[in-house]
């Protein structure tokens, strides 16, 4: 709906009342996450406006070995998850998308099923079952229960590019005589490069995230940046906090970036218009 | 097609090509069902595999069959009706006297203390005074030691636990427990609190769900009809949040909410109040958290409905003299509800299974279902109680699943 010249005054302002609406919608949305990046240079530990000074002590106390360990237990989980990931789910995304593939809405929709239920069940269920075969505290378990909650992403993500994905490219390719790797390596993985990297993305995020798995299956030994916050936030939520939830933003902002460039590149390569 | 090929049959190496072209098919479906193998197997072990176990550990409880096998058994002819005869107390007290031995009086106190609160106690106890019981006559002896062998109630829970199966957690989430004589009546009103938080969890879902509604449809409706340049502008305004860890945005709305937090300074400045206003660790501070969440998940699918519904139709009931408001009721806005049905389903999903959010921006009053999960399972140690409320849940989420995946199709699921 645009304003339009012959409009009547009733619809005009109804437009300008729905704008309004929008607008305070989507600084619900937003406000929040930009409003708490300023208090993390705040010099004191209180969280109003306005701010008594600028200060980066908060920032200092991140670089303690308490907040770096964790990090670095995360970034370790996180990247052995969306190696594992990424390379089980691209091969099912593959599988999944050849024509008349056997049962393919019951397996898709298996494969999801990580996504759909509900953490907390899915954490008490791996926490009964690692108790029995003895992978409970140990970053071998983390891994494996990070990896399941992850896959989703990154079949949705290779299936999506595969959807416009042209056969007759992969045809012409083996009718000129190369053998199925250079076919899979020259033709098909850098069409579908841009959703392995977006699916690898999402299954880092995933798991880079992930709580409350982490909180049941993780000993101290294991202690991620995530179960940190957590603890953090439950007792006393201090600016260091929110200095570690400013430097996640940022990272976020970085990913989406990321992700919505390889989306332009995946469509300007396949000849897909920008809608 | 197929007559056609069996006319042609007879390919250079004499094979018909029908049974050519079916083993080059059956070939290719075997080659691709080889790609999915790996993560199929993968999500069955790890991840189907644990979540059948949980659900079967809902009604499977071996505990006083394995740890009181003699009891159990002596037990399986007992009437119900009478205390049982002294052959059954004599194996009780043989029970007991190696329960003492092998220091597992704990697990069998526990268990039986989950049906007759309090009871666990004077188990413990039985078992430390029956070592010193050397010859019957038994039946008066344990009496004597504890008045709990002289109730019926704690002889119809030893008989039930003869069987390895037991609907005792199952009925203890909807508020029903087993009476003296193993009939089903209604949990005492101390511990009849199941009904009320899956309530709970019912009506949080849907408020939160009608929030998301009620703010998400106009945005979606400007998006879809703005030219593509603003729209994206705005996308990013809707997209950071979905792509911020749901740990990050807790924070933001703990700092945000808190009693000398921004909120409340705008309120107070603004002198809608005079004294900070109870934001947060109570219904409020949870819905609006969980709202801020599930926002995106209820607007992206209306997005995308509405992005496909030509603006045409709209002005076509407007040229034939319909109303602004007529027009887009009687037109447009049917046109959306597959967008609406989608993006309030996955929604409606995902609320059900909360955790976190309630934990951290909840008070004690707001806690959902996954919250007594967690709880029966770190705190209480009670696996049975923790599996019947997950395997509840859990059901109720697939069945939703279910009716999504007809509605919509879990192939068009998209992200971001």
């Amino acid at each position: 709906m645009a304003a339009f010249a012959y409009a009547s005054p009733i619809e005009k302002s109804w437009y300008y009342l729905h704008w309004l609406i929008c607008l305070a919608v989507l600084l619900f949305l937003i406000a929040p996450i930009l409003a708490i990046i300023p208090l993390s240079v705040n010099s004191v530990s209180f969280f109003t406006y306005p701010m008594s000074g600028l200060s980066l002590r908060w920032y200092e106390e991140i670089l303690t070995d308490r907040w770096q360990g964790a990090l670095h237990k995360s970034l370790f989980i996180a990247v052995s998850v969306t190696l594992l990931s990424t390379a089980l789910g691209t091969l099912a995304a593959l599988g999944l998308s050849r024509p008349n593939f056997p049962w393919r809405k019951l397996v898709m929709s298996l494969l999801i099923l990580p996504m759909v239920v509900p953490v907390v069940i899915t954490a008490v269920a791996v926490y009964f079952f690692y108790a029995d075969i003895g992978l409970l505290n140990s970053y071998t378990g983390l891994i494996l229960a990070h990896t399941t909650l992850a896959t989703p992403f990154v079949v949705i993500a290779v299936s999506a590019t595969l959807v416009s994905f042209d056969y007759s490219l992969t045809r012409a390719a083996a009718g000129l005589g190369a053998p199925p790797i250079s076919v899979f390596f020259k033709i098909m993985l850098p069409l579908i490069l841009p959703g392995m990297v977006s699916g690898a993305l999402f299954a880092f995020l995933a798991s880079f995230d992930e709580v409350v798995v982490a909180l049941f299956v993780a000993s101290p030994e294991q202690r991620t940046l995530p179960m940190v916050m957590f603890s953090g936030i439950r007792e006393q939520i201090s600016p260091t906090i929110v200095a570690a939830a400013t430097v996640l933003i940022l990272f976020s902002i970085s990913m989406l970036s990321t992700v919505e460039l390889l989306r332009r590149r995946s469509q300007r390569l396949r000849g897909i218009r920008n809608t | 097609m197929a007559t056609m090929t069996v006319q042609i049959a007879g390919s250079p190496d004499g094979m018909p090509l029908r049974i050519k072209l079916q083993q080059v098919e059956r070939w290719r479906k075997l080659k691709a069902f080889t790609l999915v193998l790996p993560l199929l197997l993968f999500i069955l072990v790890a991840f189907v595999l644990p979540i059948g176990r949980m659900m079967f550990n809902a009604i499977h409880d071996e505990t006083l069959l394995t740890l009181m096998p003699q009891t159990s058994a002596a037990l399986s002819v007992w009437d119900g009706k009478d205390l049982p005869d002294e052959r059954v107390y004599a194996a009780l007290a043989k029970d007991l006297k190696q329960a003492w031995a092998q220091k597992i009086t704990g697990m069998i106190a526990k268990r039986i203390n989950y049906e007759l609160p309090g009871a666990g106690g004077q188990v413990t106890s039985s078992a430390r005074k029956a070592i010193t019981l050397s010859a019957g006559p038994y039946k008066a002896a344990l009496i004597e030691i504890s008045p709990l062998w002289g109730q019926r109630d704690v002889w119809s829970l030893l008989k039930r636990g003869h069987s390895a199966y037991t609907a005792y957690y199952l009925l203890r989430s909807v508020d029903y427990q087993y009476g003296p004589e193993s009939q089903i009546v209604a949990s005492p009103p101390e511990s009849a609190f199941f009904r009320n938080v899956f309530l709970r969890t019912l009506g949080i879902s849907i408020s939160v769900t009608a929030a998301t509604l009620l703010l998400g449809f106009p945005v979606a409706y400007l998006l879809a009809t703005l030219p593509p340049k603003t729209s994206n502008l705005l996308m990013i305004m809707i997209v950071l949040p979905f792509w911020t860890s749901l740990l990050v945005r807790t924070t933001a709305w703990v700092v945000l909410l808190q009693d000398h937090g921004i909120v409340n300074d705008v309120l107070m400045a603004l002198h809608v109040t005079s004294q900070p206003v109870e934001l947060i660790f109570n219904r409020v501070g949870t819905m609006v958290a969980m709202t801020h969440i599930q926002l995106p998940f209820t607007l992206l699918p209306i997005y995308s409905v509405m992005k496909t519904i030509p603006t045409t139709h709209v002005r076509a009931a407007r040229s034939l003299g319909a109303g602004p408001f007529y027009a887009f009721w009687k037109v447009y806005f049917p046109q959306t509800l597959p967008g609406v049905a989608a993006g309030c389903l996955l929604t409606f999903i995902l609320c059900l299974g909360y955790y976190v959010t309630p934990e951290l921006v909840g008070g004690a009053t707001d806690q959902m279902v996954g919250h007594f999960v967690a709880l029966y399972t770190n705190e209480d140690l009670n696996w049975g109680m923790a599996s019947a409320l997950g395997a509840i849940l859990l059901t109720a989420t697939l069945l939703l699943y279910y009716v999504f995946n007809k509605l919509v199709g879990v192939d068009r699921l998209k992200m971001g």
